[in-house]
């Protein structure tokens, strides 16, 4: 198939960055959306050209490095990653528009790069449950409830992509975080450290900059891994909870 | 074939016993043998106690004056640097990924292995032990593995403490699964994001102990060189690659968590970015590389669609507990709709070769045998050169037997991303397989405790060589990593850094300019080439011939033929590529520039140890070491032994050294699954 892409080019975090147009001829239907940018680099390079700058490694779904804004849509039009994504969602002939993820708390680093790291400091304010090696219990003298820590699965396989942040009009973290916090939450092993997580964890977010939840749901549906909206419900409580406890 | 074999050193016979002929021969050089020193003896099951009895302790005063650098924060690093952080060392964490918790771990499906015997059916840690030694083909060491096997229990101890979600039965304790190349159910499981499950553990316990500040994290950080002065690891050469600036970090000891090597193949299983790299300045400045040539082919991967694919996706192992291998008797059904293929004209050959482990045989098997019928012409799926190759993974007894919820429910992020691959639903239709690229055996060579033979450097997890020998059994490198993360490294490194802290250095020591002038003058060279050739091209190049000659099979004249293609291509490369950008910002031409370097060096030398090992052991299949009946057979006389290689200089011939392999409390026999 023959595509029109137009590209974010920026060169650093402090350039002004715009879009570009590139035709790209010879994409097959199985090619992945990523191998589709694989073909257009090295044409660039033939040309002379600086390949286009992406974030991507494991191409399987699991690391969370690619993210992408698709035609306005986080990992585009599909309830998956980009690097899952195939050219058999889109037709000959389509115009793609391809963007970093916008976020104020992701600064672009270049292209089509995001900085991140926000996350990993949402995480080192309290997403963790203080258990130093070697000072466990027997597996099995806790057990959990199957429902609960099947819950805890679902949530905990978020990739940490940040889809749900680019999909917010509010530019909120909440999903992440709700995330986060109901993996711990549903585990007695994390119950210990339950309201002063909440607490820390909300005010490292607002800290760095992501915006309140609206309640738009956005997120939800923007998710790879479809971390459901319910999330920032339990986030909501565990705050009000630990509030009322005067944490 | 005669054999002149020079010789560095003055302990090595020129004719070495039991040795008529030596394919090698003119590609290297015989060092003086190595032996473990560290290795404990005494009965098996107290080494490992007695060891970390013996092994000083660092006054927790003291510790926060040991700087230690961790490159890598996959299950190995990231649990050495949680460890290390929480008992008070200052430690450095290095990861060329934007976030430590995109390491590829991550992408590990099946499970972890742990000797618990929850089901009670006849487990231990000696079975764990027998297990792994024999499913390495008896080319590990015996002490690392019960060690191993020995702190596995801990292991799923610690993961749970953490929050770590594994499945659990209806009680509420935890379920177990059983995978390939054993008989008991071991192996702890997160639906078929295991890896992701353990990794997200390590690093929220490790952004733990940032935020403790214990540990520093250096994301998009990549190590282009090992500081080594008076004869000590002490630091680590880096570039920001955001910024382009290299980076001087001088520690006490450096350990290299760096992963595997698999993408010398270019397609593989592995993430875009894994590489050599770490390892590889390592092995330059003076690190042994242990068996090179062990490489792990994973059977049930999605096959190849076409020229332009990027990587392989693994579907993990698993799967083989429910569902069913099989290709059409006859070739002509190759073509059909599987499902209007009767069951008298499948060929379930996995049960039929193998009735007593039937589906669940190890890897290296199950990846020979679909080899071995789509060579025979009876692969499916689309033709790709001229072979289909693929074979089918069929669920629909599973799906009849235990429902289409319960198979749902076991693999449905599996069967997911299958689908959105291929375009097939695994539901409906059986799932093509072939085997891929996966993981890798060999790697630096390290002691018992886990110290590389240049002092001050650890290496540890899929980087080092130690535990699996010729081939690692399912769900066991989750547990390799782990153990030696959380357990091992942390009980071992105390003995070397007790002698800290060394002798302060600074940044304008001679041996430091030099590290850092090398890496920016390699970084000016790749981008002063200027020639016609994408970084791309030369390692998908590269890719091919270590697939054709150095893959499944191996042959004395194809190894020969790919050392040449190897050399051939590595000077082309340095005179042709094309690197635009520059130095001073981001720039992943550049970055791949420096990692295919380095696997145009390995690959060679990976190409020189297949060839020197004349025997089939594991994943290492040589054409002419076979029994009548096709299987791989091993030559204990003559390569019962660790393949340690130094690195011979620019130009200048790899020297081999040999470590013998003891067994003790372990019989060495021919493997049989049959």
């Amino acid at each position: 198939m023959r595509l029109t892409l137009k590209i974010w080019r920026q060169e650093n975090a402090s350039a002004q960055g715009a879009l570009q147009t590139y035709d790209l001829d010879g994409i097959s239907a199985d090619m992945s959306f990523l191998e589709m940018l694989d073909v257009l680099n090295e044409k660039l390079q033939g040309e002379g050209q600086e390949p286009v700058a992406f974030d991507h490694d494991c191409r399987e779904g699991i690391c969370g490095t690619c993210s992408l804004m698709i035609n306005g849509e986080a990992h585009g039009p599909e309830v998956t990653t980009t690097c899952q994504l195939h050219m058999r969602s889109f037709n000959d002939g389509d115009t793609i528009t391809i963007e970093p993820w916008r976020a104020d708390a992701f600064p672009v680093v270049r292209d089509l790069i995001v900085d991140r790291s926000a996350f990993d400091r949402i995480i080192q304010s309290g997403g963790f449950i203080s258990a130093n090696t070697g000072s466990a219990p027997e597996a099995n003298s806790v057990p959990a409830p199957r429902d609960k820590a099947m819950r805890a699965f679902n949530v905990a396989t978020c990739i940490g992509c940040g889809a749900c942040v680019a999909a917010c009009p509010n530019g909120s973290a909440s999903l992440f975080m709700g995330a986060k916090i109901t993996h711990l939450g549903e585990l007695p092993q994390g119950q210990p450290e339950r309201y002063s997580r909440v607490v820390d964890m909300v005010a490292q977010h607002d800290h760095e900059g992501f915006g309140g939840c609206t309640n738009i749901g956005e997120c939800a549906s923007a998710c790879p891994k479809e971390i459901p909206l319910d999330v920032i419900s339990q986030l909501n409580k565990d705050l009000r909870d630990a509030m009322r406890m005067g944490l | 074939m005669a054999s002149t074999v020079d010789v560095s050193g003055n302990t090595v016979l020129t004719t070495p016993p039991n040795q008529q002929s030596d394919d090698a021969h003119g590609y290297y050089t015989l060092g003086e043998k190595i032996a473990d020193t560290k290795a404990p003896a005494g009965p098996i099951k107290d080494r490992w106690t007695t060891h970390k009895m013996n092994n000083r302790l660092v006054n927790p005063a003291n510790r926060r004056k040991l700087d230690v650098i961790i490159v890598g924060t996959g299950l190995a690093g990231g649990a050495a640097a949680a460890t290390l952080g929480e008992a008070g060392y200052n430690v450095k964490s290095f990861c060329y990924q934007d976030s430590p918790r995109r390491a590829h771990s991550i992408a590990a499906q099946g499970g972890i292995n742990a000797a618990k015997n929850y089901k009670e059916d006849g487990d231990s840690t000696y079975r764990l032990f027998y297990d792994t030694v024999k499913g390495g083909d008896y080319r590990s060491r015996e002490s690392n593995v019960y060690r191993l096997a020995e702190v596995s229990a801990n292991i799923i101890d610690q993961c749970v403490a953490q929050g770590v979600p594994f499945a659990r039965e209806y009680g509420g304790l935890l379920d177990n699964r059983s995978f390939g190349g054993v008989q008991v159910s071991r192996t702890f499981y997160a639906r078929g994001q295991t890896g992701q499950q353990l990794l997200i553990g390590a690093y929220q316990a490790m952004e733990r102990q940032v935020a403790a500040g214990t540990v520093t994290q250096y994301t998009r950080h990549e190590m282009l060189e090992l500081i080594i002065v008076d004869g000590k690891a002490r630091g680590i050469i880096a570039r920001d690659m955001v910024t382009g600036a290299i980076e001087t970090h001088l520690a006490d000891v450096v350990v290299l968590a760096s992963g595997g090597y698999g993408n010398v193949f270019f397609l593989s299983t592995n993430a875009m970015g894994s590489n050599v790299t770490a390892a590889w300045r390592a092995h330059r400045k003076g690190a042994y590389m242990a068996n090179p040539c062990y490489t792990q082919i994973h059977p049930t991967c999605i096959p190849v669609s076409g020229d332009h694919q990027s990587k392989l996706t693994l579907m993990s192992e698993s799967l083989r507990n429910d569902g069913r291998i099989w290709v059409p008797k006859k070739a002509e059904d190759c073509t059909k709709d599987p499902r209007d293929i009767p069951e008298e004209d499948r060929d379930y050959y996995l049960e039929r070769i193998y009735p007593s482990f039937g589906n669940l045989v190890p890897r290296d098997i199950a990846s020979r045998q679909a080899k071995n019928v789509c060579d025979e012409g009876r692969g499916v799926g689309p033709m790709v050169g001229d072979f289909r190759r693929g074979v089918y993974l069929d669920f629909a007894d599973a799906i009849k037997r235990l429902g289409e919820d319960a198979v749902r429910e076991k693999y449905d992020n599996l069967f997911d991303m299958y689908e959105r691959i291929t375009g097939e639903n695994p539901y409906e239709v059986p799932m093509r397989i072939y085997p891929a690229v996966h993981y890798v055996m060999g790697g630096l060579w390290v002691d018992y405790d886990l110290q590389s033979n240049i002092d001050g450097l650890f290496v540890t997890g899929e980087a080092n060589f130690s535990d699996h020998g010729a081939n690692r059994l399912g769900a066991s490198a989750l547990m390799q990593g782990l153990a030696d993360g959380y357990f091992v490294l942390p009980n071992t490194i105390r003995e070397y850094l007790a002698d800290g802290p060394f002798d302060a250095i600074d940044e304008s020591h001679p041996e430091v300019v030099a590290a850092r002038t090398e890496v920016e003058d390699r970084i000016q060279k790749f981008l002063s080439i200027n020639g016609t050739r994408t970084v791309d091209s030369y390692h998908k190049e590269l890719g091919n011939i270590m697939w054709e000659y150095c893959g499944m099979e191996r042959t004395e004249d194809g190894l020969r033929k790919a050392i040449d293609m190897i050399r051939e291509l590595k000077a082309d490369f340095w005179s042709n590529v094309k690197v635009l950008g520059t130095a001073d910002s981001l720039n992943q031409s550049l970055e791949k520039a420096g990692r295919v370097a380095d696997f145009l060096e390995l690959g060679e030398l990976m190409c020189i140890d297949a060839l020197n090992r004349r025997e089939s052991c594991g994943g290492h299949f040589r054409a002419e070491s076979q029994t009548e009946d096709g299987e791989a057979l091993r030559h204990d006389d003559e390569f019962a032994y660790v393949a340690a290689w130094e690195f011979g200089g620019e130009g200048g011939q790899p020297v081999l050294h040999k470590e013998d392999l003891v067994y003790t409390a372990i019989e060495m026999k021919q493997r049989s699954y049959k």
